[in-house]
């Protein structure tokens, strides 16, 4: 029993990591094709049938290139910053439920590696967390626009941390539960959080824009003011773990959000689907609605990453700490009061 | 098992707190310190205190230490210029540190004497049970305490915005 739960966590963990690697992969080439599609333009189209095996010429050439080191760099924090990025961009999918439990002739397979009662505030200390690979690669590269870069990531996540955390509160005043399974059994059948948290949702997205350096938020590499930002003197795969941290974030912070606010794997008529096709097929469909919501984020993330110009830096702040966190705030508020006035 | 995790983690903390210190480089410096603060996670998680374990985490890893790094950062500080302490800030810290020690293992003696540290509760530490006890028994004092950081909030605002004015 004990050998068998533990092959069966490690084949969830290991098919989790192949899962992310693939979309951030994918999601390199749907980014290029989405801003060829917002510009009237074409795309990449020569690697195969509609450019679809681009991103794997892409990774060949990110491994091809030549590593350089630079002479004062900090070789060892220097080598430590893209993998931390990469570290804590995926272990976030740890505490997400894909769906629900498989059931295999009575052996129940739960499609979640670890379901810990603190689930929100474990994947809140993971975005919290994120910030770190930057930093450190920013500050080893001892290159000042990569300092300025890290400098800059450092107050912007911890300034949008503050908006996702109180946004988070009003989210669970209304859940009574930090576990992400019991928030998405919660919303079965159409009481989705989205339709009680409207303000807190749209908060929350706002800051993991913010929180995953993504376009109108990508301050920290602002091309045009710090070269190439903190990822200025990287190259090869190190630079190529950077971006591919970009892409598994913007993953992760999809499937969050459709776990917390969109219902996770719900979907409407899930119990007549469940009562007809068996107990195998259904959590499986469950799990596929699931990565529909994602992508549909997803697309989303890049939908605004063309159609929004970047903010200045002091617009940015501005926003964090003067817009985003009063109304936060008056959230909470107003969520506590109407949950008095309707238990009362 | 536990226990040998436990030895394994406090030999790290130890470690690492050493390095803390040892470092010629804040940034290291503040980097071990990370670290320390990750293997006090894993202590609190061997405790079954999951909410202060990642109460830690977010707050103090994920939070203060960024702050920390951000300040280093922002003032660059090398070994270079950093001023060179004088004999006698020296000699008061170590009267400072050595009061602490000192207060420390009288207080930690009399807790081993008089209530051997048995949680009445084991699983005080999980969010339901925690936030009850600070709900209710505890409700002045942590009341109180959230005031104060109000207070020292507002202070910090203020002292910003002083600034403002005067130099306008």
């Amino acid at each position: 029993m004990e050998i068998s739960f533990v092959i069966e966590k490690f084949a969830l963990v290991t098919i989790l990591f192949a899962i992310s690697l693939l979309i951030a992969m994918y999601s390199t080439y749907a980014e290029r094709k989405v801003a060829a599609f917002l510009q009237d333009r074409l795309g990449p189209d020569r690697a195969g049938p509609f450019g679809i095996l681009q991103p794997l010429a892409d990774g060949v050439k990110m491994f091809m290139k030549e590593e350089i080191v630079p002479s004062n760099a900090s070789k060892w924090l220097f080598m430590v910053g893209p993998g931390l990025a990469m570290l804590c961009a995926c272990i976030g999918t740890a505490v997400i439920p894909w769906g629900q439990d498989l059931n295999f002739d009575g052996r129940i397979i739960p499609l979640q590696v670890t379901d810990i009662n603190v689930g929100v505030l474990y994947i809140f200390g993971v975005v919290s967390l994120g910030v770190y690979g930057v930093m450190i690669g920013g500050w080893a590269s001892n290159n000042k626009y990569s300092l300025l870069s890290a400098i800059r990531a450092a107050s912007q996540n911890i300034s949008y941390e503050v908006a996702m955390g109180l946004s988070i509160i009003a989210l669970l005043l209304v859940t009574n539960t930090l576990s992400l399974r019991e928030i998405v059994e919660d919303q079965h059948a159409w009481r989705w959080n989205v339709l009680y948290q409207p303000l807190g949702f749209l908060i929350f997205m706002i800051c993991s824009f913010a929180e995953t350096n993504r376009a109108p938020f990508d301050l920290p590499e602002c091309e045009t003011e710090l070269i190439g930002g903190y990822h200025t003197e990287y190259s090869s795969m190190k630079l190529g773990f950077y971006l591919f941290a970009e892409y598994i974030n913007m993953f992760v912070s999809s499937a969050v959000m459709a776990t917390l606010y969109f219902g996770g794997y719900n979907y409407p008529g899930m119990d007549w689907v469940a009562a007809h096709v068996g107990p195998i097929a259904a959590p499986l469909i469950g799990t596929a609605v699931l990565f529909l919501k994602i992508f549909a984020f997803i697309f989303f993330f890049m939908w605004v990453r063309w159609t929004i110009p970047r903010f200045r830096y002091d617009q940015l702040m501005n926003l964090g700490w003067k817009v985003l966190i009063p109304l936060a705030i008056a959230n909470i508020v107003i969520t506590g009061i109407v949950i008095a006035v309707v238990n009362f | 098992m536990g226990t040998s995790v436990f030895y394994f983690v406090a030999t790290l903390s130890i470690i690492f707190s050493l390095m803390v210190i040892f470092s010629k480089n804040p940034i290291h410096s503040v980097l071990y310190l990370i670290l320390t603060f990750f293997t006090f996670t894993v202590h609190y998680v061997l405790l079954n205190a999951q909410f202060l374990a990642v109460v830690n985490f977010i707050v103090y890893m994920g939070a203060i230490m960024v702050l920390f790094l951000f300040v280093l950062m922002l003032l660059n500080l090398n070994k270079e210029n950093e001023p060179n302490k004088t004999a006698f800030v020296k000699i008061l810290g170590v009267i400072a540190g050595g009061c602490l020690i000192v207060t420390l293992v009288g207080s930690f003696k009399a807790v081993a004497i008089n209530s051997p540290l048995v949680l009445k509760d084991p699983n005080l530490g999980l969010v339901k049970n925690l936030g009850k006890e600070l709900f209710g028994p505890f409700m002045l004092p942590f009341e109180l305490s959230s005031i104060l950081l109000l207070v020292a909030m507002v202070g910090a605002v203020l002292l910003t915005k002083k600034e403002e004015k005067a130099n306008g």
